[in-house]
């Protein structure tokens, strides 16, 4: 291949910045590693320029949050006919809406915890209180708050107590306009990365995910030695094969391409409950998608170098 | 039975060929992220990853208006003259510029020293000046010096954010005191002095911001000066006077130094970083002759020497420099700033609002109404292009949560404006928030809550 240069998209004005720039670094230094020439830019004003002088071979995003998962980047790199890796920019609009991708997903028959969507306008013109009553009424506790959009679990918190609940919205509602409460389903917290080459979507050995506080906070996520790990997770071979099969499911139903993270629940009752997929996964030090892909027997650079090679060539 | 239970596994787990432990009552190993984590001692408790410090990431970014850092504004500062000094420190001075250095610090900048300390009445001699890595390693040093692990540092509340990081560090125990318009109140210092002792709890020192207050933005008022002195002088408790904005009035008004009139009872911390530049690094620590022979000792425990070419151009820029034009340059840029955001905070702030009124310094003190708790706002105002520092970071209590701290040092007067305009949006939308869910709790967050020092 004539042309080994390869623009790393991370940054952003996201949340997520701080998350990304690492996911970028990490990425970054592997694919230089493989041998690419890799530029590392953020998305600012100067981006399209960039993109459109310096055309690099192909982009890969290690954006999180808002632009970089949403779709908007990915429009962008559509208009200018760059090939990147990662999902088309209309598979991300669905995707990384965590209520769109859990009705898509509980349509075609997938177990997902129970949950309501509510914006803020909804509990002002209604009342806190009644809204409240009947959301709790509906999942019962304890329950989980998370905003609608995002990730790293920022404005994510499990409510036990019904007295709770307005500090927790309003912590939530920090993040977006719309909250998405959801029932909170103990269990095996599992996340399952899918890797797509040739058009076949693979799950990856599942990650088990144990806090040591019990909740997978940021806090958790990301200091290193807070949360343990099990990689392949401990599952009955039948509970892990319906783990693999949720993750290629979520991946093929939201249009998902290349890459792709399931997170999900084992349920006490051996239910495998989907949570939300992400289309631009963390590589960090401490995520998941690096675990699952070095105990499938591969490395960070081969499995992007072969999506690297395979967004090329789709064009 | 549940998934998760390890007896369940043993088939599926050498199934996988686990290494390690493979007995089927022990179950499968998990990966270890960090095998240190045993290891660590006690003090490291809160060194962890942040929610809040994650979100001043966005910072630096010039789409979004940074009331949350404290860097100084280097862009008066002679830089073509500065680069012929250093060269010409090395061409002449090299061989010393280069090399270990006293830990003391370079003989002649310390008499310098003394000459800028004499603007706030310090009568000092050179020997009892220990120069330090900025005043940071001087506060560290201290704490490292008088502190045991359980002991309790008395600081006013709010606190710079570095300090409450140090005694932490040392797991020395943190006890607020109260401020007013004119600082730290004596009454309530008494008061605390008291409290602490019937606790059967051992004061080591107060530390205390007398001038332009980090984060607070007030000042103590001459007259509570000898008060304060006398009543930790009473109590048996040292005074570690932090004073690294006292030549940034905005009247070039100068006060007394502590120090300047109790010079038995009171370390001394300055620095070069709000009057020269920070990234130079170059502190100092004047202590009594006893404390300054210890703290010589721990210095070189710490980093053997200040870094000595480092001192020789601050030495070389006081000695050639109109050093104190530079001065009235800066004080006349944060002035203007000043101005800019405190009208802008008249302009836009919904009512309920106050804040403090600095005539020097770098930080306002903002208080939101009832109801709003600034640490959760944050990522709104993340989402909206505007940061500020959050309250809580500044107590070591949990207190803090409707308090914020704006800085002024850094954003253009226009770029002030704009961000206290967008933060006064954030504000209303908080607020309407707040009148629907009714007051919040704060949360528990881990981790540092302030923005690192790099932030803009």
């Amino acid at each position: 291949m004539a042309d080994r240069t390869v623009a790393v998209l991370a940054g952003g004005l996201s949340h997520e910045r701080d998350v990304s720039l690492r996911s970028g670094r990490r990425l970054s230094a592997v694919l230089r590693d493989e041998g690419f020439h890799v530029e590392e830019w953020d998305t600012d004003a100067e981006l399209i320029t960039r993109l459109r002088t310096e055309r690099p071979a192909a982009v890969v995003i290690a954006l999180h949050g808002g632009e970089g998962e949403n779709g908007s980047v990915q429009s962008i790199l559509e208009m200018l006919d760059i090939p990147f890796v990662g999902t088309s920019a209309h598979a991300c609009r669905r995707a990384w809406d965590k209520p769109i991708a859990k009705a898509e997903l509980l349509e075609a028959g997938h177990a997902t915890p129970e949950w309501v969507v509510l914006p803020h306008g909804t509990f002002r013109e209604l009342g806190a209180q009644a809204v409240l009553d009947a959301m709790v009424s509906r999942i019962g506790l304890p329950l989980i708050l998370k905003p609608d959009q995002g990730g790293s679990a920022l404005g994510a918190e499990v409510v036990t107590d019904a007295i709770e609940l307005p500090t927790a919205m309003v912590g939530c509602f920090a993040y977006g306009e719309t909250v998405l409460a959801e029932r909170y389903i103990s269990g095996t917290e599992v996340a399952v990365t899918v890797i797509e080459l040739n058009g076949e979507p693979t799950a990856l050995p599942a990650v088990e995910i144990v806090p040591e506080k019990g909740i997978y906070d940021y806090t958790a996520r990301y200091t290193a030695g807070l949360t343990d790990f099990f990689t392949p997770a401990r599952l009955s071979d039948e509970t892990a094969r319906a783990v693999s099969e949720l993750a290629v499911a979520a991946h093929k139903l939201l249009g998902l391409r290349d890459i792709s993270r399931t997170d999900a629940i084992v349920a006490e009752d051996g239910t495998v409950q989907f949570l939300e997929v992400n289309n631009s996964p963390g590589l960090t030090e401490t995520s998941t998608v690096p675990m699952a892909i070095e105990a499938s027997g591969k490395s960070i650079g081969t499995i992007y170098s072969d999506l690297i090679d395979q967004a090329i060539s789709r064009g | 039975m549940t998934p998760a239970d390890p007896s369940s596994q043993s088939g599926h787990m050498s199934a996988y060929g686990q290494e390690g432990d493979t007995t089927p009552a022990a179950g499968q190993a998990p990966r270890k992220l960090d095998p240190h984590l045993d290891r660590y001692a006690a003090r490291t408790e809160g060194m962890t990853a942040s929610e809040i410090r994650a979100l001043f990431a966005v910072a630096s970014r010039p789409e979004v208006v940074s009331l949350a850092g404290g860097m100084p504004n280097l862009a008066a500062l002679p830089l073509e003259s500065l680069a012929k000094q250093l060269s010409d420190t090395i061409a002449e001075d090299g061989q010393v510029a280069l090399q270990y250095g006293s830990a003391h610090g370079v003989p002649k900048l310390r008499e310098q020293i003394c000459d800028i300390m004499a603007l706030e009445n310090i009568q000092a001699h050179p020997d009892d000046v220990v120069v330090t890595v900025g005043s940071q390693m001087g506060l560290d040093m201290v704490t490292r010096l008088f502190c045991d692990p359980g002991d309790v540092v008395i600081a006013e509340g709010p606190s710079y954010v570095g300090a409450l990081g140090s005694f932490t560090a040392y797991q020395a125990e943190v006890v607020h005191v109260e401020m007013d318009d004119d600082g730290l109140v004596p009454s309530r210092l008494e008061e605390a002095l008291t409290q602490t002792a019937k606790q059967g709890k051992r004061v080591k020192f107060l530390y205390t911001i007398p001038n332009f207050h980090n984060p607070a933005g007030v000042t103590l008022a001459v007259s509570r000066r000898e008060q304060v002195l006398e009543i930790c002088r009473r109590h048996g408790v040292l005074v570690i006077e932090d004073n690294p904005y006292g030549l940034l009035g905005f009247d070039g008004q100068i006060y007394p130094a502590l120090r300047a009139t109790d010079p038995d009872n009171v370390v001394y911390l300055g620095s070069f970083s709000k009057t020269f530049a920070s990234g130079i690094r170059v502190g100092w620590v004047l202590a009594p002759h006893a404390v300054r022979e210890k703290l010589v000792l721990a210095a070189e425990s710490a980093t053997l020497c200040p870094p000595t070419l480092n001192q020789l151009l601050v030495s070389r820029y006081l000695s050639t420099h109109d050093w104190m034009g530079q001065i009235k340059k800066f004080r006349e840029i944060y002035r203007e700033r000043r101005d800019a955001i405190i009208s802008a905070l008249e302009q836009h702030m919904p009512p309920g609002c106050t804040w403090t009124h600095p005539d020097g310094g770098f930080y306002v003190w903002l208080t939101v109404p009832e109801g709003v708790d600034t640490k959760a706002m944050l990522p709104r105002a993340v989402t909206a292009r505007v940061a500020y520092a959050s309250g809580t970071g500044f107590y070591a209590d949990g207190l803090g949560s409707r308090q914020m701290r704006l800085s002024y040092c850094y954003p253009t007067p226009e770029r002030l404006k704009e961000g206290v305009r967008r933060l006064a949006g954030v504000l209303e939308s908080e607020l309407e928030l707040v009148r629907t869910f009714g007051t919040v709790h704060t949360r528990l967050t881990s981790g540092p809550e302030s923005p690192s020092p790099d932030t803009a």
